[in-house]
């Protein structure tokens, strides 16, 4: 599409432009950051103004009311922790359906693809009482494992189309070298996935991080369990109206999972391109 | 030996598959099967025993005024969104495979709303509407500002709209960039020299190689919209007057809030059927797309 590569005085305008749309487009943040800034009082005169005199009084105090460093940590230990174990079990079990493809491997392998079309919400409500079964509900490492169960299909999905990429050949020399089938894997193919593993986990540090509706119905009861969207939430519904508090837990909510995005824009931008393309 | 070899086999497929396919069946398989069966009963979620009840929950379902209601927004909103999200996401992938200086930096930008999660999203523009458009509109006195944002059927309706389109747009933005980088600028070039304009050049050379990019984006944009939940919970959580409730919204109070556990089943039966029909023609289309080009 580059027509042509000197920098033309057609392209200045076009930067000039995209610039002023990205401008208009992030209006949004401007308004939660000033206005977190300000005194209630301050919000109703003005939402538009920059903060006459900036004030952390809100943060504080959002800070205790929400649990920031609680919920942060909750969220964050449910995040790595099924992160580890998906990109663990779903790169073993994909290396398991594509080095073995008995009829048994290839029909689950067709279930785990055919199961991606199932929306969550439509089986939310039995989950719940097999969870509550289980034991599920009401703590951390249940939460866990719900996640296991549901980014099992698009994990395996991905990590199988990886594997097959990778030649059996280096595998064999490791067989001839005497590796086991655990270190074959664990030594030879697993440091292999390492661009996989890095798309996986981006792309299911987004969903978990943010997800709402799974934590709400599993551990939604337990206070001391909340996630950030969990505790945004309550607090949401109990400070309605109350924009400089709301104001500034929302904006203590995004900051975490901004920064992670910054900090690794470029290869979650290509994760996005590549899981779109493939998915 | 061969049993050896076999005990072997059998630990691999074990250790390898059984973690994933045991977490896959408790909280996947079962519950998707167990919900066919609560849909023909009249499980409350609190009694021991559930009672088979036949199709009453689907006549139930199907005389249920705001379900349809429910299904109604949701098409439209669904209709709405697919096109505005691709056509300004598109715009933007235009835009944005310039030469431009500060590409990298936009593209960045452009994406930042897609990190952030639906609920935290509806809560922040419920305060740019309510808040931030009064004081814009107070300022400039342009009418669309001023208008009772979230309070009224259609502007609650666009309201949705506008922040759905503002998040994901960015997202099919980086997908069709993807697409129009792969344009093989040779073809261009001499649509140059044949002396094609912009606008032809878009429309014979552009658009049909980027067909894939088109196709990914409908659908992805369609299966979003239509599973749409949080961002509805915290905007507008259904308001006014039921007017904004979609059917992921509508599934979730009839079984969380009504206690209708198995009415609550029945409707995300259908729930499915549709968004497995959507996914398998999304398939098929896909396919079919991939051989012709």
């Amino acid at each position: 599409m580059e027509t042509s590569r000197n920098y033309s005085w057609r392209t200045l305008v076009l930067e000039i432009l995209a610039g002023l749309l990205a401008l208009l487009f992030l209006v949004p943040f401007y308004f939660v950051i000033v206005n977190s800034l300000k005194k209630f009082a301050d919000i109703l005169k003005n939402s538009a103004s920059l903060p006459k005199e900036a004030t952390f009084d809100n943060f504080t105090r959002a800070w205790t009311i929400l649990d920031f460093p609680r919920a942060f940590t909750n969220s964050l230990v449910i995040t790595i922790l099924a992160n580890v174990f998906l990109a663990l079990f779903c790169s073993m079990a994909a290396y398991r359906l594509v080095r073995f493809p008995s009829r048994f491997n290839n029909i689950v392998f067709m279930i785990f693809v055919a199961a991606m079309v199932i929306p969550f919400q439509s089986i939310m409500i039995p989950l719940v009482r097999v969870a509550a079964n289980l034991n599920l509900t009401g703590n951390l490492p249940g939460l866990i494992i719900c996640y296991l169960g549901f980014g099992a299909s698009l994990t395996i999905f991905l990590f199988h189309g990886f594997v097959k990429s990778v030649p059996y050949e280096i595998e064999e020399a490791g067989i001839v070298d005497g590796c086991s089938p655990f270190s074959v894997f664990f030594r030879i193919v697993l440091p292999l996935l390492k661009p996989m593993v890095v798309t996986v986990f981006i792309l299911n540090t987004l969903w978990i991080w943010n997800d709402f509706l799974l934590p709400l119905l599993i551990v939604g009861g337990n206070p001391n369990l909340r996630t950030i969207p969990l505790a945004t939430n309550s607090f949401f519904s109990q400070y309605t109206k109350q924009w400089d508090l709301a104001l500034a837990g929302l904006l203590m909510g995004i900051t975490p999972i901004i920064i992670f995005f910054l900090a690794l824009q470029k290869h979650i931008i290509a994760g996005i391109a590549a899981g779109a393309v493939k998915g | 030996m061969a049993g050896r070899k076999r005990w072997m086999n059998l630990l691999m497929q074990s250790v390898f598959l059984g973690p994933t396919l045991l977490f896959f069946i408790v909280i996947v398989v079962i519950p998707f099967f167990l919900g066919m069966y609560y849909s023909f009963t009249d499980w409350n979620g609190v009694a021991v025993t559930v009672n088979w009840v036949g199709v009453r929950n689907f006549a139930a379902m199907f005389g249920d005024s705001k379900f349809w209601a429910s299904f109604g927004f949701t098409v439209r909103f669904t209709l709405a969104v697919v096109i505005l999200t691709n056509v300004i996401g598109l715009m933007l992938a235009l835009l944005l495979v310039n030469p431009l200086k500060m590409r990298n930096l936009l593209r960045t930008l452009f994406f930042i709303p897609n990190v952030i999660g639906g609920l935290l999203l509806g809560f922040i523009w419920q305060f740019i509407f309510i808040r931030g458009f009064a004081a814009v509109g107070k300022a400039t006195g342009i009418g669309f500002f001023n208008l009772e944002w979230l309070g009224t059927e259609a502007t609650g309706f666009w309201g949705i709209v506008i922040v759905f389109v503002w998040q994901a747009a960015g997202y099919m933005m980086i997908i069709y960039i993807a697409g129009l980088i792969n344009v093989d600028r040779s073809l261009l070039e001499a649509a140059d020299i044949d002396g094609a304009g912009y606008g032809q050049k878009l429309r014979f050379i552009t658009f049909p190689l980027i067909m894939p990019a088109v196709t990914v984006c409908l659908f992805l944009s369609m299966s979003h919209a239509f599973k749409m939940f949080d961002l509805n919970l915290s905007l507008t959580h259904g308001g006014p007057f039921g007017s904004t409730e979609s059917l992921a919204l509508n599934i979730y109070t009839e079984a969380f809030t009504n206690s209708n556990y198995g009415l609550g089943t029945a409707k995300a039966l259908l729930f499915f059927v549709i968004v497995a029909a959507v996914s398998s023609l999304q398939v098929w289309f896909t396919k079919r797309m991939e051989v012709q080009s």
